[in-house]
């Protein structure tokens, strides 16, 4: 584990409360309004951020990822400005983690060894990486944990007792359980569903379990947050940051705060959840 | 000449489905545990003579086969060099070699219990060839086709209704067949526990590109034995059209280990190799994309470029990852051909001889144009006229009036 995630977790340990782990498109819908974004969530309460690096063929994004993903390579966004996203994210905050997330090809192509330098070099703690199972392990799972950086690996509904190890073995940070088998966006979760789910995965493992796909709505998050050491919400932030647009599609007033408020009610919903628990 | 080629071109893939550096299983979690399900009931289907046995069954009553091996007698005359040979997989019911695969796979959905399939196609021949056989069996069937493919591949979005399929016509990106694959692994990740995905082409994650391989290789047996029969000989050259390239894969494989039997792939290349085109081998480099390491066409931040071709069935920017194996290794030679020679050929093919092409294979007979001439009139060259020219006949009267006008 990286230290700012290992931190982290710690810190959230002593408070007693879940993570609120938030997703949004690099470079969605402009790099620079996607900077500001950023640096509002730790504000409005996010403890770990993802950041998406836009591909052109998402295969398990729902149509709201894949739209912002293509919002953002329209404006211009590339693997190189989303390293520079973090590093210029980093000189505002030393503390929140930064999860990048997406799909191997453009890491494959930017190359393994000068990615992870350039990541770890920019402040990059972990890496999902979606289209990367166990069996392909050795293209960019092993040189990333070699180089200090964090590969949390996806479990899901159809990864059963026997495949679990396999999965979690070179997985490091934290363990997202896709509460659905489906793409993002999709269903919502049923939250005992997700505990009984998240407590088998703790049998196998000591790391934290984040749960994320089908989370919308503060009561979800709350929902959810009490059954597993973290939330993820994505595709909500994303259709709020989309409905701030103007009709070109175009970054207005309004699209920061639109996120960072959806982010500041879920976060309350999140830390509403130990409290009930307590 | 013999020296550092390896013992043999036909052992692969190992056992992870790697070809050299291609192929793989790059796909999401909730998807591995179907694909080492799916790898597992492959292999004991394979192993199992029943299985082989109600497939040779179905092969000759219901596809059709063997497909004639037939001398293009006036195509030679014409060309004044080779002595030309079409594999004639268009004769196939559903009209395309695309049957032989799907076939092959929905035998095994049935003996894996799933009651649901899906498929995505580009010319829509994969699409029609599952359809047919989900109604044959039975089965549930839904088909992703790029909604541009959906308008220029009228014929077969008919067909396919008509024999009960459920078609979606994808909206994202360039609305062609990446697209499709797309939406097909989306619905595979959301249904896994009742669906069945029928891959057309020989790629996508392990098992897949074997599997198709395989299902398709009967297209090359036949062909040795049947030019056996007619020459007494191996052929000398064999060239087929490739988008994932399955058609010519199942030609191909059976003779990769015979030395002296040329072999041509022949990408598409659209309006040119500098401009539009669907040629990955010319114009692409190796990379990942929908569960497989192959060439594909990119630009430098690894984005996937759209590809171009007239040909709704070669229109995608990647090919199966055998093929660039066999690039590589320099056993097979790739060449191109654009819309307008395919055109031409397609022309051609159908005053010479009295048999309208697919647009696909007619990019084969493209090049077998320029490479026949070449050679002496005792080289036998083998075609593989893998589909029908009837899905196309609408676009091309349409290209055809447009030409008509301008001249």
């Amino acid at each position: 584990m990286t230290s700012r995630m290992d931190a982290r977790f710690a810190q959230l340990k002593s408070e007693g409360r879940s993570a609120f782990v938030t997703f949004v498109m690099g470079g969605d819908p402009d790099p620079e309004t996607s900077l500001a974004i950023v640096k509002a969530l730790p504000q409005a309460g996010a403890d770990i951020i993802e950041i998406g690096m836009p591909f052109t063929d998402p295969m398990a994004d729902g149509p709201s990822i894949q739209a912002a993903g293509l919002r953002a390579l329209k404006a211009g966004m590339t693997l190189r400005k989303t390293l520079q996203l973090v590093r210029s994210f980093r000189e505002g905050d030393a503390a929140t983690p930064i999860v990048l997330m997406g799909y191997y090809n453009p890491i494959y192509i930017y190359g393994v060894d000068k990615f992870l330098d350039d990541a770890k070099s920019a402040g990059v703690d972990g890496l999902i990486i979606v289209d990367l199972p166990p069996e392909e392990d050795d293209e960019l799972c092993i040189p990333a944990l070699k180089a200090g950086l964090n590969f949390i690996r996806l479990a899901t509904p159809t990864t059963d007792d026997k495949r679990l190890p396999a999965v979690l073995a070179n997985t490091s940070g934290f363990v997202y359980y896709v509460s659905i088998t489906g793409i993002t966006g999709a269903a919502a979760a049923d939250s005992s569903a997700v505990g009984s789910a998240v407590a088998r995965i703790k049998r196998h493992t000591a790391l934290p379990v984040c749960v994320g796909f089908g989370i919308r709505t503060p009561e979800t998050a709350r929902a959810i947050a009490a059954h597993a050491d973290g939330a993820v919400v994505g595709t909500a932030l994303v259709d709020a940051l989309k409905a701030s647009l103007d009709a070109e599609g175009r970054a207005t007033a309004k699209t920061v705060n639109a996120v960072a408020d959806l982010a500041a009610a879920l976060a309350q919903g999140v830390r509403g959840a130990q409290q009930a628990a307590e | 000449m013999t020296t550092a080629i390896p013992n043999s071109y036909r052992s692969g893939p190992d056992e992870r489905g790697h070809f050299g550096i291609f192929g793989g299983r790059f796909v999401a979690e909730t998807l591995m545990p179907l694909i080492l399900d799916l790898e597992k009931a492959y292999a004991d289907a394979k192993a199992d003579p029943a299985f082989q046995g109600e497939m040779n069954s179905y092969r000759t009553h219901y596809v059709g086969r063997p497909s004639p091996l037939y001398y293009a007698e006036r195509l030679t005359e014409h060309l004044g060099g080779a002595k030309i040979y079409f594999k004639r997989d268009e004769l196939n019911h559903t009209g395309s070699h695309k049957v032989n695969n799907v076939l092959g796979q929905i035998m095994l959905a049935r003996r894996m219990g799933k009651k649901r399939i899906i498929a995505e196609t580009g010319a829509g021949q994969h699409g029609v060839a599952t359809a047919t056989l989900c109604a044959r069996f039975g089965l549930d069937c839904v088909v992703y086709m790029g909604a541009v493919d959906v308008e220029r591949q009228q014929p077969n979005v008919l067909r396919m209704e008509m024999l009960g399929a459920k078609v979606i016509p994808v909206q994202s990106g360039a609305r062609t067949l990446k697209d499709a694959m797309n939406e097909a692994l989306r619905d595979w990740v959301t249904n896994v526990h009742n669906t069945f995905y029928c891959i057309g082409t020989v790629a996508g994650p392990h098992p897949y590109p074997m599997m198709v391989r395989d299902f398709q290789s009967v297209i090359g047996q036949e062909t040795r034995t049947q030019m056996q029969e007619a020459e007494g000989r191996l052929p000398d050259s064999l060239v087929a059209c490739i988008g994932g390239g399955s058609n010519a894969m199942g030609l191909f494989h059976p003779f990769l280990d015979d030395p002296s039997v040329e072999i041509f792939g022949v990408e598409a290349a659209g309006h040119g190799l500098t401009q539009l085109h669907a040629a990955s081998i010319a114009g692409g480099r190796p990379g990942v994309l929908h569960g497989n390491r192959t060439y594909l066409l990119m630009d430098d931040d690894g984005q996937i470029a759209e590809a171009h071709s007239i040909s709704a069935g070669l229109d995608y920017p990647g090919i199966g990852p055998e093929h660039s194996w066999l690039h590589e290794a320099k056993r097979v030679t790739y060449l191109s051909a654009t819309d307008d020679e395919a055109l031409d050929a397609f022309l051609l093919l159908s005053r010479l001889e009295g048999i309208i092409p697919a647009l696909e294979p007619a990019h084969a007979v493209a090049k077998v144009m320029q490479l026949a001439p070449n050679k002496p009139k005792d080289h036998l060259m083998v075609v593989n006229l893998c589909g029908r020219g009837d899905k196309d006949v609408p676009q091309v009267g349409e290209i055809l009036r447009k030409r008509a006008k301008q001249s």
